[in-house]
């Protein structure tokens, strides 16, 4: 089976992607996640700019018409761009372009090394065919 | 329950063949969706919808007796009822609080049909058996019995293209019932369903589901039929206010706080409940189920609390869930008397977060004349 994952990232078992960008590191979640949730509702995120935030931590949530799943930073750092207004705005943006668009936060990390530990794209595809 | 114990529907392979979304619901593996709840519930809203509800329970009660002993335990009349129509009804324990809501149809004097929650058959079978013991003939239906409702504004142009008897049923009142050949197959249909649309809901033997289901999907094909499962199933009767047994109502709450006093006729003879639900009209409940929409931004969930303006608790949110027809998000819930009039702010806990509702008049959803 094929999935939809793109080679320029990492993953998480949470079904998010987190992808360099300059300083900052940026997390959304994948096609896969998208898939499950069906049409996207509503999208909070609960930080701003400035936070600190932990791994494993939740940073917001996404919902569905039936679902509700929450959003985990896959790695520590601190704030520094949030997509809220145009997800809050426009949460059906997750649905259209979920590695694009509709990234959730960028984080500068902790640690630089902090995407050692996540999936690279080929074992984030096996966790995948896994889930069949 | 684990999967391998998992009921199926004689509608299984088609829905798989489909890559309908396969879930576990009461006892049974059932489509949750086929291309997205909201294009399903669309379809049923603007066209019309196919549903494989064959999980759901049948009692089938023949003899003389067999309409007194039905009418002993519900809480509707089944006296108002002539051959071939239809009550919603509830069934109360001797509390007063529901076991179940049913849909009873009268066939004949003496043939009746009791339809149930999937979730309950079990409870109600043997409650059913045990009244007409020495009464009556009863029999649990619901594995030979197939049931398909075909539901939304062209639901009956549909009907009529699938067999010529299909072409009558408008004639056909609401809640009334009779047997008809679609698709080639021997059915008997109501006019009824759990969508706030028009439409029908369709009982035949489960040897003939398949011919059915492909039948009316092929008549309604240029109509834009799609099948629906029961997420849109669930937002559709949600919009409508119809009550879901285990997350509106249950056998905690009464019929009378539930909003369903219309389906409880004291004045018949004596029925299971009917002391309780007496003593409790007299003394009057303290808590209501309204329904509810949201004005901050958040969706209300089944077994969220509902504060008041203040942050007080007076409830809970029975069920909750964005209006795919209404572009906006609504709910039911258990309120204290007092909170319950149309148009009082309320708050509802969405996991920590308050955020701002109002109760409104239901149906949330009417369907346009």
């Amino acid at each position: 089976m094929s999935h939809d994952i793109k080679s320029d990232r990492v993953y998480t078992s949470d079904h998010e992607w987190a992808k360099t960008e300059g300083d900052a590191i940026v997390i959304g979640i994948t096609a896969y996640a998208v898939q499950q949730l069906g049409d996207i509702t509503l999208v909070n995120l609960d930080v701003a700019e400035g936070d600190t935030i932990e791994a494993g931590k939740p940073f917001g949530t996404v919902e569905s018409v039936k679902t509700l799943a929450d959003l985990f930073a896959p790695i520590a750092g601190t704030v520094v761009r949030v997509n809220k207004a145009n997800l809050e705005e426009r949460p059906e943006l997750v649905n259209d372009d979920c590695y694009g668009a509709a990234w959730m936060v960028a984080i500068a990390p902790t640690d630089p090394a902090c995407l050692e530990g996540l999936l690279d794209p080929e074992a984030y595809a096996v966790l995948l065919d896994g889930a069949h | 329950m684990s999967q391998n114990t998992l009921k199926r529907t004689p509608l299984y392979e088609e829905h798989v063949a489909r890559k309908a979304r396969m879930v576990p619901f009461a006892g049974y593996e059932m489509p949750v969706q086929y291309e997205g709840v909201k294009q399903e519930h669309l379809a049923v809203r603007n066209a019309a919808g196919l549903f494989d509800v064959s999980h759901m329970g049948e009692l089938e009660l023949e003899g003389d007796e067999a309409g007194a002993v039905i009418d002993s335990l519900i809480t509707n009349d089944v006296s108002k009822l002539t051959d071939g129509r239809a009550l919603y009804t509830c069934a109360c324990n001797e509390r007063g609080t529901i076991i179940d809501d049913l849909i009873v149809y009268r066939l004949r004097a003496d043939k009746w049909l009791v339809v149930c929650n999937a979730s309950n058959r079990e409870t109600i079978v043997p409650h059913f058996m045990a009244a007409a013991q020495g009464r009556c003939s009863l029999e649990d239906a619901s594995d030979r019995t197939a049931l398909i409702a075909l539901q939304g504004p062209k639901a009956l142009a549909v009907a009529a293209l699938a067999g010529a008897d299909g072409g009558s049923l408008h004639e056909l009142p609401s809640f009334a019932l009779r047997d008809a050949e679609l698709a080639g197959v021997e059915c008997l249909v109501a006019r009824t369903g759990y969508t706030g649309e028009d439409g029908v809901e369709i009982f035949c033997d489960a040897a003939d589901a398949v011919a059915l289901w492909r039948g009316l999907l092929e008549a309604g094909r240029e109509l834009g039929i799609a099948p629906a499962g029961l997420a849109a199933r669930d937002t559709l009767r949600l919009e409508a206010r119809l009550s879901l047994y285990g997350n509106d109502i249950d056998d905690t709450t009464n019929p009378l706080e539930a909003g369903l006093a219309w389906t409880v006729k004291l004045g018949k003879a004596a029925f299971l409940g009917k002391d309780a639900l007496l003593a409790i009209k007299a003394a009057g409940f303290n808590r209501k189920l309204v329904g509810f929409e949201m004005v901050g931004r958040g969706i209300a969930r089944h077994g969220y609390p509902l504060l008041d303006a203040s942050g007080t608790p007076i409830g809970v949110c029975t069920s909750g869930s964005p209006a795919p027809s209404l572009d906006k998000s609504i709910g039911l819930g258990y309120v204290t008397v007092g909170h319950d009039a149309i148009g009082t702010t309320i708050q509802v806990d969405c996991r920590g977060k308050a955020i701002e509702a109002v109760v409104v008049a239901t149906p949330f959803y009417k369907r346009p004349i």
